[in-house]
């Protein structure tokens, strides 16, 4: 007896309504689940690196930044947040012109630090321009000087949460 | 020969505490320049005022400290750096700053100054607005087929502002030049005119993980130069601010080190250490970094109750850990990556005075608590010194430091004496220089007060030290290991780019 190859049956364009139902679903669920993430990118407009020092502190086990899905990156090419600290010296403002045009949109501007919100202690030297909002748009400004870390984590959760929105 | 010591000797001097400031011709300057290196005296730190240029020496030997001042001469003064090539980013800065020329100095180019500001040489009696931007100058390397890696400004995770520039020849670094002055706030200029109350909130924001450091220095500077001393129990709560700072700043160094070593037991834990700690110090102290904390004339408040028992408690948990990791740094995973790395050559840190950790770990064994820290005699302060110069000793001797720290804190909480916090300032005038150990080494402040408010104020931070040597390390390095580098030596940028 010769066998002959089986085919399987043919079949037909999957349920429209179903697979649309589940499209809709997934991406909900995704947007909830895996959506909920921010990269950000540190610049350091002029900053006497108090505000680097409670940032680097996120980072430890007590506030672990990235269990909230938020992290730093090396690249303002790969990030949704340019958080910004210092003064805005006048020797650093092309520095962050250029990596705010290098952030794709949409992007958030978070000014991190009395000096980043209006150039703190050094407003009116020469050498600076006070605060990052003369140079590029600010979403947020998280003041202190410098903020406690706790401080900065609630401010960016809070981005986090209108960013999921 | 003359010696230097003979033409000090004939110099006129001023009033200047604790030290008196020798007032040199431009001959006798040239000649000091000379004989400070057949001695060998160690250059300090290099600055000016609107009328003369100033330098401090310290005699090691005899261990003085030296100030000589020679005064500007049409626009000019006999540069330092043919002789001590170390003084030529000093040079730059007084010209960005004052405009003063160094004659016949050996680099011409401006360094704070990179053609942003609105006037030019902002802290001369008449600055000059600016008419044209100048592009920044940098070095060419002019070599064929040379390939150029910038790093920075904006670079690194969570780092100052800095730029290099290296020179690769396949993935080793040629020549590195540093491009500093990104962050320069004009703090002089900010300084300047106020009291030194006021000014002290600038002091504090020179550099923020030695801002109890510079705040000692400029107290200690402006308490010289009024003649009065701050009270002991004033004395007693900055030791024990500063040691906690020293402490603070290594933990912050080893995390970021196992960090970009991949070495995550030692990053999280130190990472916890320091956590601990900084939380410990806003319940004794009212703020984390301890800024603000230091005053001229004391402290501003004292520890609060039950304050020294949760220092003491939170060095417990470092005290408990810190043997487990200097075993992982002996372990396979740091030790193979540091060992051999970031290797300083011990003439060059002789020469251009790198203090700290870094100059200790090649054999540089100046630290100023041992000699001229008010408050450290009692506590007898050991300090350990190595030969070997690379970033693995460099965090050995990192781990003793915070050991070290640990018993002086307790010696000093153990004793802290009662008494007034501070003690009032007279709205007089005068000229004192102050100084203090840092985590990166030695900090020195030098200021003129007239009838209370700052005329001339000048802070000198190790980064004047570092940065040069940081240049001749990074020479035959890989250049994927400039990161690592950057971080053993600790280099900062705000506290030169003032």
């Amino acid at each position: 007896m010769i066998l002959r190859t089986p085919h399987p049956d043919p079949v037909g364009p999957a349920d429209p309504e179903t697979t649309a139902s589940l499209a809709a679903r997934l991406e909900a669920a995704a947007q909830a689940r895996l959506g909920r993430g921010l990269a950000i990118r540190h610049v350091n407009t002029g900053s006497c690196n108090g505000c680097e020092l409670e940032l680097r502190a996120l980072n430890n086990v007590l506030y672990d930044l990235e269990r909230f899905g938020l992290r730093f990156v090396e690249s303002p090419r790969h990030a949704d947040v340019l958080l910004v600290t210092g003064p805005l010296t006048r020797n650093l403002r092309t520095a962050l012109e250029q990596a705010w045009d290098a952030t794709p949109d949409p992007k958030w501007v978070v000014a991190v630090g009395d000096c980043a919100v209006d150039g703190g202690v050094f407003k009116g030297s020469y050498a600076v321009l006070g605060g990052t909002g003369l140079a590029v748009p600010v979403d947020l400004t998280i003041g202190g000087c410098p903020p406690p870390p706790a401080r900065i984590l609630a401010g960016l959760r809070a981005l986090l949460e209108a960013n999921a929105k | 020969m003359t010696t230097a010591n003979d033409i000090i000797r004939t110099a006129e001097a001023e009033i200047c505490r604790p030290w008196p400031r020798y007032i040199l011709s431009h001959a006798d300057w040239a000649a000091l320049t000379h004989a400070s290196v057949t001695e060998p005296w160690t250059l300090l730190a290099h600055w000016a005022d609107t009328v003369q240029a100033h330098a401090l020496f310290l005699d090691p030997r005899a261990l003085t400290i030296i100030p000589v001042s020679t005064p500007i001469e049409a626009g000019h003064y006999p540069a330092l750096s043919p002789v001590l090539p170390g003084a030529a980013w000093y040079e730059r800065m007084i010209h960005d700053l004052w405009g003063h020329v160094a004659q016949d100095g050996i680099d011409a180019r401006p360094w704070l100054d990179h053609g942003t500001w609105p006037q030019m040489r902002p802290m001369a009696t008449r600055p000059e607005p600016r008419t044209a931007i100048e592009p920044l100058l940098l070095a060419d390397p002019d070599r064929e087929g040379a390939m150029m890696l910038p790093l920075g400004p904006v670079w690194g995770r969570l780092d100052e502002a800095a730029h290099l520039r290296l020179t690769l020849n396949g993935s080793t670094v040629q020549h590195a030049e540093a491009v500093l002055g990104f962050t320069h706030k004009g703090t002089l200029t900010l300084m300047r005119g106020k009291s030194p109350r006021a000014a002290a909130r600038f002091a504090a924001r020179l550099s923020a993980d030695a801002t109890v450091a510079h705040s000692i220095a400029f107290a200690e500077a402006t308490e010289a130069a009024l003649d009065v001393a701050a009270p002991t129990r004033a004395v007693a709560l900055r030791i024990v601010m500063l040691e906690v700072e020293r402490i603070a700043g290594h933990l912050d160094n080893l995390t970021e080190i196992g960090r970009l070593a991949d070495s995550q037991s030692v990053r999280t834990r130190c990472g916890l250490l320091r956590e601990t700690l900084l939380r410990a110090t806003a319940a004794a102290f009212g703020h984390r970094l301890m800024m603000d904390c230091v005053v001229p004339g004391g402290v501003a408040t004292d520890i609060a109750e039950g304050g020294p028992q949760v220092i003491l408690r939170a060095l417990g948990d470092i005290a408990s850990q810190l043997d487990s990791i200097r075993r992982l740094h002996d372990g396979p995973a740091l030790a193979l990556r540091l060992a051999g790395l970031g290797r300083t050559d011990k003439q060059l840190v002789a020469a251009l005075g790198v203090g700290g950790v870094v100059g200790r770990s090649s054999g540089r064994a100046f630290d100023v608590r041992t000699m001229l820290s008010p408050g450290y005699a009692a506590l007898a302060p050991r300090i350990a010194t190595r030969a070997e110069g690379d970033a693995a000793v460099r965090q050995h001797l990192r781990l003793f430091e915070i050991s070290e720290s640990l018993r002086l804190i307790g010696a000093a909480l153990d004793a802290l004496p009662d008494g007034p916090l501070t003690v009032a300032l007279p709205q007089a005038s005068g000229e004192g220089i102050g100084c203090a150990e840092s985590i990166r080494g030695d900090i020195w402040h030098w200021l003129r007060l007239d009838h209370g408010q700052i005329a001339s104020v000048f802070p000198r931070d190790p980064g004047w030290a570092l940065w040069p040597l940081a240049e001749r390390v990074l020479e035959g390095a890989d250049a994927d290991d400039a990161s690592l580098i950057r971080a053993s030596l600790a280099l900062p940028a705000s506290g030169m780019d003032l």
